[in-house]
């Protein structure tokens, strides 16, 4: 080893470049990229891509509203996502950090790596995709693998995917692989393994004769099976072999034509004893129908579902939030405002729930005596849910199938009910008002979104928000809500006032009050500000004050949300 | 001994030809991806009659479309289309854009925006994107979410958030992409 140079030399020293080499290769390597674009088509580097979020919550003491303060004293979530495409080749990971997770969050999440690799190409009819991938076959009954990042749900595949379309208006697609249940500095799979194949056919692309019809049909079919090692699980006095596989299958139709749309699934699940159901033989059957109706200014949604032992996992003794194969959302609508969404949010009782709904949109004309100049909004949901109508078993039949289930009826325990409507109205360029009703009944039993209470929550929610243009460019807009129920925490109130100055600043104030509390020691307010700056694709927010308890709801069971207090920034950015 | 307690960075950093070359390599790939610009890339989606559309193979004849991300429980996503619907004629006249709406609603949410769409009366073309894959392939971190494409397919502008207000921003780069022909 030379004494003299301070680094280790390998190399002869003609092949070091000198400045003058440096730049000289530096510049041919570009020119003969660049000359191959004249000779040829231009050469194609691909394209980066990704995005990523980052989200970090300081926790501090605060006794009042019995604020959670973990050792870390601040909870940190964040990944990243970096795509490359080139033409019909696509490759990416997303890097994922916990240190440690945001309070809410599924707490066993730990460390920083890879959380998702894949690599994608398509070629004649055939698209493959290797490593990880999200895929829905029909409405998710059957088989859904999905990605809420910010609740923290995220199933994906790890294994392969082929989607295959072979003529026009055909899809076929397979998978095989094994679903996400944990991260510990890197990606955890579940134990089971999860394989199947869907079918879908638009008929009217498919059939030369159908192209012009008024009618359009799509059917499609899939099969879901997944294997985990079999088992014996001791029941009474009985000892039950566990089937190593579990399969499912679905069928589908949706048919639209003109004015209407009407969507139907069925779904049947063979043989799985788990431990949601109280590991029961009997099959889980699913089954829902939706009618829509769409003119210009009015539209009406209705539908009606059954649920029945469909508890559908790649690993039977997995419960709550973990690797669930299927999709069954809530018949509820989805709310937004503070005290609708977060108090009493109901979700599907995977277990068993028959189920109805029915929507109405509807647009009084401008000009008319109600609708004024802008026209006004209207708009109305119903939705309930009960218990299946079952009969129980006995002796060895109760033990191995439970129950029976007796036809739809909506006769059963009354699991939810949520009426509102709203009315919405502009009264001049620059000022917008809305008024919305919610009357809600919720079982706390079936849906345990507090232990305190145990029982049906009545409650009615009332909401007024209100937008008003100051100048342009510089938009007011303000929420104030009023929750009134004689059960569980009482009397709620909320106020919130967001200012927004186009395109990128905002700044929003927020105040909740359990005024109602039985106990006066909970009557607290939780008040919290944040300002935020867009520009693009990015967007920075900081938030500070006391952020309430919450509760976020799925498959019958729910995840709290402790209260904390502290500073949050939250920065998401794509390029 | 110093050898052996050499870092890594110093080792790398110590081999000249190395250092070059990743030079070399790290200026060209910046120099050469310059030149590729985001296109639309290639999702099939379904539209409201339930037939599959590639976005890639989208075309409105050589002129502008704004792709809105959007949901029926995203109050800020409804206000911008709804404020966006009050000018498309004049839009449409001045330089004939095409806004296509991809709803990220899933099984909970989908049936109700046909009947949505219609009792607002918005004249654009839907598309359904239930389980994000054409989100995720546009890096769409939240909804509303809003891309500007020109006549060739490119993503020229994008914007996350709406406050009325913003599409005088959007507005603005549609005039500058007609006055580039």
């Amino acid at each position: 080893m030379p004494a003299n140079s301070g680094h280790f030399s390998f190399l002869p020293s003609h092949y070091y470049l000198t400045p003058l080499k440096k730049i000289s290769a530096f510049f041919m390597c570009t020119c003969a990229l660049l000359s191959n674009a004249q000779e040829q088509p231009p050469f194609n580097p691909g394209h980066i891509s990704g995005n990523v979020q980052i989200l970090w919550q300081q926790y501090s003491e605060d006794t009042l509203i019995g604020a959670n303060v973990p050792p870390e004293k601040s909870g940190f979530n964040a990944f990243g996502n970096v795509n490359y495409t080139r033409g019909d080749f696509a490759a990416g990971i997303r890097y994922e950090s916990y240190l440690s997770p945001v309070l809410g969050y599924p707490a066993r999440f730990k460390g920083t790596g890879l959380g998702y690799r894949y690599a994608r190409y398509t070629k004649d009819k055939l698209e493959i995709t290797i490593g990880n991938f999200y895929e829905q076959f029909g409405s998710g009954l059957l088989f859904r693998s999905y990605e809420e990042r910010q609740l923290g749900i995220d199933n994906a595949m790890d294994g392969f995917q082929v989607k295959f379309l072979p003529f026009d208006g055909v899809t076929i697609k397979g998978i095989y692989g094994r679903q996400r249940f944990d991260f510990d500095s890197r990606l955890i799979n579940g134990e089971g393994i999860v394989r199947g194949f869907d079918g879908e056919v638009f008929l009217n692309d498919a059939f030369a004769k159908l192209n012009e019809k008024k009618t359009k049909v799509t059917l499609g079919g899939g099969f879901v099976s997944k294997f985990q090692e079999g088992g014996v699980y001791e029941k009474d006095t009985l000892l039950l072999e566990l089937p190593a596989n579990v399969g499912a299958y679905a069928g589908r139709v949706n048919v639209q034509r003109g004015k209407w749309t009407l969507y139907a699934e069925y779904c049947e699940k063979i043989n799985d004893p788990n431990a949601d159901n109280g590991w029961i033989y009997k099959n889980g059957r699913a089954g829902m129908v939706q009618l829509g109706y769409s003119q210009k200014g009015l539209g009406i949604s209705a539908g009606a579902k059954v649920v029945d032992n469909m508890s559908f996992r790649s690993d039977r003794d997995q419960k709550l939030f973990d690797v669930p194969v299927n999709f069954i959302p809530a018949i509820t609508q989805q709310h937004t405002y503070i005290l609708v969404a977060t108090l009493y949010p109901y979700a599907t009782v995977i277990n068993g729930e028959s189920s109805a709904m029915g929507e109405i949109f509807y647009k009084i004309p401008k000009g008319s005596l109600l609708g004024g100049e802008y026209g006004v909004d209207v708009a109305a949901n119903f939705a309930m849910a009960n218990n299946i109508d079952t009969t129980g078993l006995s002796g060895l039949d109760r033990a191995i199938d439970g129950y029976s289930t007796n036809a739809f009826s909506l006769s059963g325990d009354k699991f939810v009910r949520d009426f509102n409507a709203s009315i919405s109205k502009k009264f001049s360029k620059s000022f917008k008002a809305k008024y919305s009703f919610y009357d809600l009944e919720f079982n706390t039993l079936t849906t345990p979104v507090t232990t305190e209470f145990k029982g049906i929550v009545y409650a009615d929610i009332h909401v007024a928000e209100f937008n008003y243009n100051i100048k342009p460019k510089h938009t007011v807009r303000w929420e104030l809500q009023t929750l009134f129920t004689n059960q569980d925490k009482g009397d709620w109130a909320a106020a919130l006032i967001e200012y927004n100055f186009s395109p990128h600043w905002f700044v929003s104030v927020l105040d909740q009050f359990n005024y109602g509390n039985p106990d006066p020691a909970k009557r607290v307010h939780y008040l919290y500000g944040r300002a935020g700056y867009i520009t693009g694709a990015t967007r920075i927010e900081v938030g500070y004050g006391k952020r309430r308890e919450g509760i976020f709801c799925i498959g019958g069971v729910c995840r709290a949300v402790p209260a904390s207090n502290g500073l949050e920034i939250v920065i998401t950015s794509s390029f | 001994m110093t050898l052996v307690f050499r870092t890594a960075d110093s080792y790398f950093n110590s081999i000249p030809i190395m250092k070059n070359i990743v030079l070399i390599i790290a200026a060209g790939v910046v120099a050469l991806s310059s030149y590729s610009q985001a296109k639309v890339p290639s999702v099939k989606l379904k539209d409201l009659d339930g037939k599959t559309v590639d976005t890639s193979k989208l075309t409105n004849n050589g002129k502008p479309i704004v792709y809105c991300f959007w949901a029926t429980w995203c109050a800020p996503c409804k206000k911008e289309l709804n404020n966006y619907a009050e000018l498309y004629d004049q839009w449409q006249k001045e330089t004939g854009v095409k806004i296509v709406a991809v709803t990220i609603d899933d099984q909970r949410s989908i049936n109700r925006v046909a009947p949505y769409v219609s009792s607002a009366g918005w004249e654009y073309d839907v598309l359904f994107d239930p389980n994000r894959d054409f989100s995720r392939a546009m890096q769409v971190n939240n909804v509303p979410h809003t891309f500007l494409v020109d006549g060739s397919g490119n993503i020229v502008w994008q914007h996350n958030n709406y406050a009325d207000g913003d599409e005088e921003e959007l507005y603005k780069e549609l005039k500058k992409l007609s006055a580039r022909k």
